[in-house]
């Protein structure tokens, strides 16, 4: 079935040929990072986690996200999403697959990586992260390659496929409580320390992921002619609408409690992020991008009127993806090392080479994401 | 000396008789920095004894830092000049950033520009070690946070989970920003994390640690925390005494007499 990702026409290979010279450059920017060490970065002794982990925790969700098309598919029999569910699946492929990559980037010693299956470690969450990644990607994978091939064959999809499906569902739930759990236990970063923080991921990553499918489904739909059907994108629109709502409420309680009780601890680190600390507010213009735009989207979305017109509803998912990975990724991630232990607020800048590096695994997540549904495509179109 | 020099002895002669002390004596470099935690299983008295430091700020210098250069010398540790990249095992840092959640509100004395030596605390329960999802650092025998840089794989979750900011990150390879080289402690490599081990290369060979050593003014006090008799034990009951974030449940051993 891979050969049909071989075959396309101008357009398709001028995409893949972009792809291509944005991983070159990302494979020489990598290159650089492994020949002089992570220096090259921003990150320091102080914020020592950049926007490496920042796109593995937002990609993390999106991953989760395929959960949103299975579960009403396959556990609720709704016809409507019958030609996403594949989309879903492969989404969260790549997904997973540029969170192991970014991962990779963000180690120093990356040639070690094995150590953690060599000294499994259960009482680190990392342990846990690596075995739910990896079972996430497999499950997807194969899960739904399986599915693509009965249907390319005419025959019904084998029952172990379902039983994976199955299985991916509350899998999708414990690859995102994980990588909350990876902050959410730790003692002294208080912008982490909180019980909501995986309730909060989930929705957050339940909003930007089905809102990406959103985004893809039209893609799809103008790039090549897969149409899901306007009843998946309406039900999606739906679903994420609450699930943005769910995800600004969470916050909202986060304020409430750091700023009703006083605690300085939590406080502090709403405070640098939304209103700057001890004249520190590098991060203020784009948290307050990230809540005014992503409550604007979630407005936008939950107004049937508006959500029912393409041009809207593709602007409200595009600024709520924007909106959602701020607050993920820089804010939540690089934001909780400030106040540092010792009440010290430094500033980050990623270097050219860490947003090479960046670039580089976006566009291997890319064209994987690009080749498994030019196979969908494929499959589904020629009959 | 004689006292407490004796009691060192003692502990490092058991290390001794268990043969990691002859091991680490034939091979000084080797120390007890890269041993797998299972050797320490079979230690004839595990977990008996739990090192510990107690840090007398009022005997400490304004300016001095000859434990902190002592230290840094001792175990190679590099200095590239910038916060950055900063590698330190032990620095002075003002007292409201290290006691950020203590009491200063009408003080009986007036600590504004109070410098106090910080490190790790080599916690009783320590999240660094916890985090890490290779054990390369790992709460030793006698209560050592200890690091195998050969295993380290630099992913830098204990720094996020260390609540002190006690550990470094080698961003950038050290071996060029060291500025004396010391032969008696293993440098280390680009993309590991280190920190203070509390001198367990010196231990072994029955030395009290470099910043002890080097402190002129006998601020700093050293010993083992589970032995009553001990000069800290004695101390620590004799003086109001305070430890760094104690409501985080880490049970530093690091003590502090303000
Ligand atoms: S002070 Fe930090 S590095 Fe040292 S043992 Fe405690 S948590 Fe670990
Ligand atoms: S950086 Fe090294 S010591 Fe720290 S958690 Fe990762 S593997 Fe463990």
């Amino acid at each position: 079935m891979i050969e049909k990702a071989l075959k396309g026409n101008r357009t398709y290979w001028s995409w893949v040929a972009l792809l291509c010279v944005i991983i070159a450059a990302g494979l020489s920017a990598w290159s650089r990072q492994l020949n002089l060490g992570l220096g090259v970065t921003g990150m320091g002794r102080d914020i020592s986690w950049g926007i490496y982990i920042a796109q593995f925790t937002f990609l993390v969700g999106v991953a989760a996200s395929a959960v949103m098309v299975v579960l009403p598919y396959y556990l609720h029999n709704q016809k409507a999403f019958s030609k996403i569910v594949i989309v879903g699946e492969f989404l969260a492929v790549s997904a997973a697959a540029m969170c192991m990559l970014f991962i990779l980037a963000d180690m120093g010693k990356p040639q070690r990586v094995l150590n953690v299956l060599r000294y499994p470690s259960p009482r680190s969450m990392v342990f846990w992260d690596v075995l739910a990644l990896n079972g996430y990607l497999l499950l997807n994978l194969v899960g739904g390659w399986a599915v693509l091939g009965a249907e390319r064959k005419g025959v019904p999809p084998a029952p172990w496929t379902r039983a994976l499906i199955y299985l991916s569902i509350p899998w999708a739930f414990s690859i995102h409580t994980v990588t909350a759990f990876l902050y959410a236990g730790l003692p002294g970063r208080h912008l982490w320390l909180t019980a909501v923080l995986a309730p909060r991921f989930l929705a957050s990553a339940f909003a930007a992921g089905t809102a990406v499918l959103i985004l893809l489904a039209f893609i799809l739909k103008k790039r090549a002619g897969y149409d899901v059907g306007g009843e998946a994108v309406r039900k999606l629109a739906v679903l994420c609408a609450y699930a943005g709502t769910a995800n600004f409420f969470l916050l909202g309680t986060e304020f409430f409690t750091a700023f009703y009780s006083n605690v300085p601890g939590h406080m502090h680190s709403l405070q640098h992020l939304y209103f700057g600390l001890h004249g520190h507010a590098q991060f203020v213009p784009w948290m307050w991008l990230s809540l005014l735009s992503g409550l604007g989207a979630v407005a936008v979305l939950l107004s049937p009127a508006l959500r029912s017109s393409t041009p809207w509803l593709l602007g409200a998912c595009s600024v709520l993806v924007f909106s959602i990975w701020i607050d993920k990724g820089v804010g939540l991630v690089i934001g909780g090392f400030l106040p540092t232990p010792l009440e010290e607020i430094v500033d980050y800048v990623p270097t050219v080479t860490e947003i090479g590096v960046t670039l580089g695994i976006w566009a291997v997540g890319l064209l994987l994401l690009t080749m498994l549904l030019k196979v969908v495509v494929d499959v589904r179109t020629r009959d | 000396m004689n006292q407490q020099r004796r009691e060192f002895l003692k502990r490092a002669g058991l290390a001794g008789l268990a043969g990691l002390g002859a091991v680490a004596g034939i091979i000084p470099t080797f120390a007890l920095e890269k041993t797998d935690p299972s050797v320490f299983s079979n230690r004839p008295v595990p977990g008996a004894t739990r090192w510990g430091m107690l840090i007398d700020t009022r005997k400490c210098r304004d300016g001095c830092d000859e434990c902190v250069a002592a230290c840094h010398r001792t175990h190679n540790v590099p200095d590239f000049g910038d916060s950055k990249n900063e590698i330190k095992w032990i620095w002075k840092a003002p007292y409201e950033k290290a006691f950020p959640t203590s009491s200063r509100q009408f003080g009986s004395r007036n600590l504004d520009g109070l410098e106090v030596l910080t490190l790790c605390n080599h916690c009783a329960e320590p999240p660094c070690t916890k985090a890490c999802p290779t054990k390369a650092t790992f709460r030793r025998w006698d209560g050592i946070v200890a690091m195998d840089y050969h295993r380290c794989i630099g992913c830098r979750f204990c720094m996020a989970a260390c609540p002190y900011g006690s550990r470094s990150f080698n961003w950038l390879d050290p071996r060029p920003a060291i500025e004396t080289y010391s032969p008696d402690y293993p440098t280390r490599e680009r993309g590991v994390v280190e920190k203070c081990n509390f001198c367990s290369e010196r231990l072994v060979k029955g030395l009290q640690p470099a910043c002890v050593e080097a402190c002129r003014g006998k601020a700093i006090t050293f010993g083992d925390l589970n032995d009553p008799e001990s000069a800290i034990r004695t101390m620590l009951a004799e003086n109001e005494t305070v430890q760094r974030k104690p409501e985080l449940g880490t049970l530093p051993s690091v003590f502090y007499i303000i």
